[in-house]
């Protein structure tokens, strides 16, 4: 490899340095931990501003940072379609509308919400998959980066210069991780973690901003990338009156709908990985803030993650022909440009056998999750080099960080206290609280072995939870904003989501594919496009079977009376006054601002 | 609760930013810097952080001052210093 490159003294330096402050933060905020709403739900008393920044950063996973500009490589600017469509109005809609229920009605988990809301089995139900996903996500975000750190041999000097194994920097870096990330929640709880979390976003913006600033001066700015691109890859919109007209392979309806819509509103409005950074928040103004106020960092998240995988196949494509021949790449600097890189997307190898992946037709499969890395050890020097390891390290704790304080919260509060025991004190709880933090890491140090191992069952897994979590934001919407709706329709309606779900994928398969785990294991009644063409497809259909039955089943079975949903649903709380003087602090005006620069930015790029 | 996240963020870009420029200082003639597009990204950088780092100091410096003194105020007033620090 042409750009493999020793790491100096000072590289290392700044890993461990910050190391020492994630778990420096931890231990000073260990003494503020007395009971178990202190460890687990911060106390609510989280300024707006953190609570924000940690509810981008907790999202901001290996899953973003490495898939972002995979996909960037993969699919061009449309992919910020998954920022700007399929992200910004969740938030804002969260911010504005919802979080006077889940704050208000003084929940401490979206759980322990469906609980008021409706009854137990709603709620059990939610919170068994969500802890069981929560481990899996964990999981697999440990066993990408042990992989990632294996392939591009960034640690290997260390470990022969110790005389270890190779093999063992895999293992090391499972573990050395997962020890950081329980240290600092163990010591500090869900402070810590949001705290870190707001380290991390700025670590990241450290780590990248220069990447992509050398980046682009590298290909000559936005002209001189879009120049050595075709235009589908650098346009959101103006491919999607037909799905063979965008590397996305879909079409406006289902991109807005089953994106922007179903899947966007489901994982934004009711993940509570994501919302109990809000719940955290030290006041309702500021609940109602911390959506928004990350809303505004994730909208230029795109030229962070994004642009280094367009910059990334500017600098290859002419190695590598398009994946679909969507249109022709202009034929200046073309030799010239061949000659600067040849591994920037690199073909996959197999860790094993050391043997390049080919695909039926015997070309190589590129590897696109190492755009981001080796754009790292191309471009940066050491020093910076150290910087922008360590921010991409941050990025896949910080995933791993979120995971766990959400699973102990709800492993605590919404399966222990509910099912095990219900009368302990609270210091009883306090210490189940940090059991189950230990439990979490090390369940995902399992998950992370297990992903290693099966990454086939890895898969089915993953599909399964996608149809568990389709449906969910049909059981939200109607359960906040019509008080009819009861905990039957809410339990049967989701089942029913779920069951859809299912049924659609078994039944359609994307064009190209073999039934099996793409889908078309019943029958295959329709073939679409593309692979996403079909998830999307899959969400709405269960979104709208949860929908339909929810009310159906509702108005079938008997509703509560109303003094019982005061302040969890909307025609029976009092409207939020904005008590804020500043009129940039009030919700509705922050929203509409917000998605007003998101409009700007998706007529920029139509 | 604790204290102000502003504090650490501070101190680590600090060090950081005041690393890389130093190290950038000793290295500046290196090949590596070829890497960079013949640009010492360690040096420019570096100063980007380093004073980025010393502003978040000084933001939190400045308001932990203006609680202690808003407190010192309350309790020459006779009201609870409780009120005054949530503001």
């Amino acid at each position: 490899m042409n750009h493999s490159q020793e790491l100096q003294w000072i590289d290392y330096l700044i890993m461990i340095i910050y190391f020492g402050f994630v778990l420096g933060i931890g231990f000073l905020l260990k003494s503020f931990m007395k009971t178990s709403s202190e460890f687990l739900t911060a106390a609510r008393s989280i300024p707006a501003w953190v609570a924000g920044l940690a509810f981008l950063s907790a999202n901001l996973g290996a899953q973003e940072v490495i898939g972002m500009a995979a996909s960037g490589a993969k699919y061009g600017i449309a992919t910020s379609h998954f920022y700007w469509l399929g992200a910004i109005p969740a938030m804002v809609f969260v911010g504005i509308f919802m979080m006077p229920f889940y704050y208000g009605s003084k929940a401490h988990s979206v759980p322990d919400y469906l609980l008021l809301r409706f009854d137990k089995k709603t709620r059990s139900l939610n919170a068994m998959t969500f802890a069981l996903m929560t481990i899996m996500s964990s999981g697999i975000s440990m066993y990408a980066m042990a992989l990632l750190i294996q392939t591009l041999h960034i640690f290997d000097a260390p470990f022969q210069m110790a005389g270890l194994p190779e093999t063992w920097v895999f293992h090391v870096s499972i573990i050395l991780s997962a020890l950081i990330v329980l240290g600092y929640i163990f010591l500090g709880g869900l402070t810590s973690a949001i705290y870190n979390e707001v380290l991390q976003f700025f670590l990241i913006v450290a780590g990248f901003a220069p990447l992509v600033f050398l980046g682009l001066k590298n290909v000559g700015g936005w002209s001189g990338l879009k120049a050595e691109l075709p235009t589908a890859f650098v346009h959101a919109w103006s491919g999607m009156g037909s799905p063979h007209n965008n590397p996305l392979g879909v079409e406006w309806f289902s991109l807005v709908m089953g994106l922007g819509f179903v899947l966007s509103f489901g994982y934004w409005c009711t993940d509570f990985l994501v919302v109990q950074r809000a719940m955290a928040a030290d006041s309702m103004s500021a609940a109602r803030r911390t959506p928004l106020i990350a809303a505004v960092p994730k909208m230029l998240f795109p030229f962070l993650v994004i642009l280094p995988g367009l910059i990334a196949l500017a600098l290859t494509r002419p190695a590598q022909d398009p994946p679909s021949g969507l249109g022709e790449r202009s034929a200046a600097k073309t030799a010239e440009v061949a000659t600067v890189q040849d591994s920037l997307i690199a073909p996959q190898v197999n860790v094993e056998t050391g043997q390049v992946v080919k695909d039926k037709e015997g070309n190589p499969v590129l590897d696109y999750n190492t755009v981001i890395p080796r754009m790292l050890l191309h471009y940066f020097p050491s020093g910076m080099l150290g910087l922008g390891l360590t921010a991409l390290l941050a990025s896949f704790m910080s995933g791993m960080a979120g995971n766990v304080t959400a699973f102990n919260t709800v492993c605590t509060y919404d399966i222990y206290r509910a099912y095990i025991r219900k009368d302990g004190s609270d210091q009883h709880y306090f210490k189940v609280a940090r059991f189950m933090t230990v439990l979490g890491v090390a369940l995902s140090v399992g998950a992370a072995y297990f992903a290693a191992a099966f990454n086939n069952i890895m898969d089915i897994l993953q599909l399964v939870f996608a149809f568990v979590n389709a449906p969910l934001f049909a059981t939200f919407l109607l359960g906040m904003f019509w008080k009819r709706t009861t905990g039957h329709g809410a339990f049967f309606g989701l089942l029913s989501g779920i069951a859809a779900a299912a049924l659609h994928q078994g039944l359609t398969l994307p064009e190209g594919s073999v039934p099996g785990i793409k889908g078309g294991w019943i029958a295959v009644v329709n073939t679409y496009p593309s692979e996403m063409a079909q998830n999307f497809w899959t969400a709405i259909f269960a979104w709208t079977t949860c929908f339909l039955v929810t009310i159906i089943i509702s108005l079938a079975t008997a509703p509560r009376p109303d003094n019982e949903l005061r302040g969890l649903v909307y025609a029976l709380t009092e409207r939020q006054r904005d008590e804020c003087v500043a009129w940039y602090q009030r919700p509705v005006t922050f929203g509409i601002v917000v998605l007003g620069l998101t409009l700007l930015l998706n007529i920029i790029f139509f | 609760m604790g204290f102000d996240i502003r504090i650490p963020i501070g101190y680590l870009f600090t060090i950081f930013g005041a690393m890389l420029v130093l190290f950038a200082m000793v290295t500046a003639k290196a090949d590596m810097y070829q890497r960079s597009l013949g640009i010492n990204i360690n040096l420019w950088w570096g100063a980007v952080l380093l004073i980025f780092g010393l502003l978040m100091i000084f933001a939190a410096r400045k308001s932990q001052a203006q609680t202690q003194q808003a407190r010192k105020a309350d309790r020459q007033q006779g009201q609870s210093p409780a009120k005054s620090a949530n503001q």
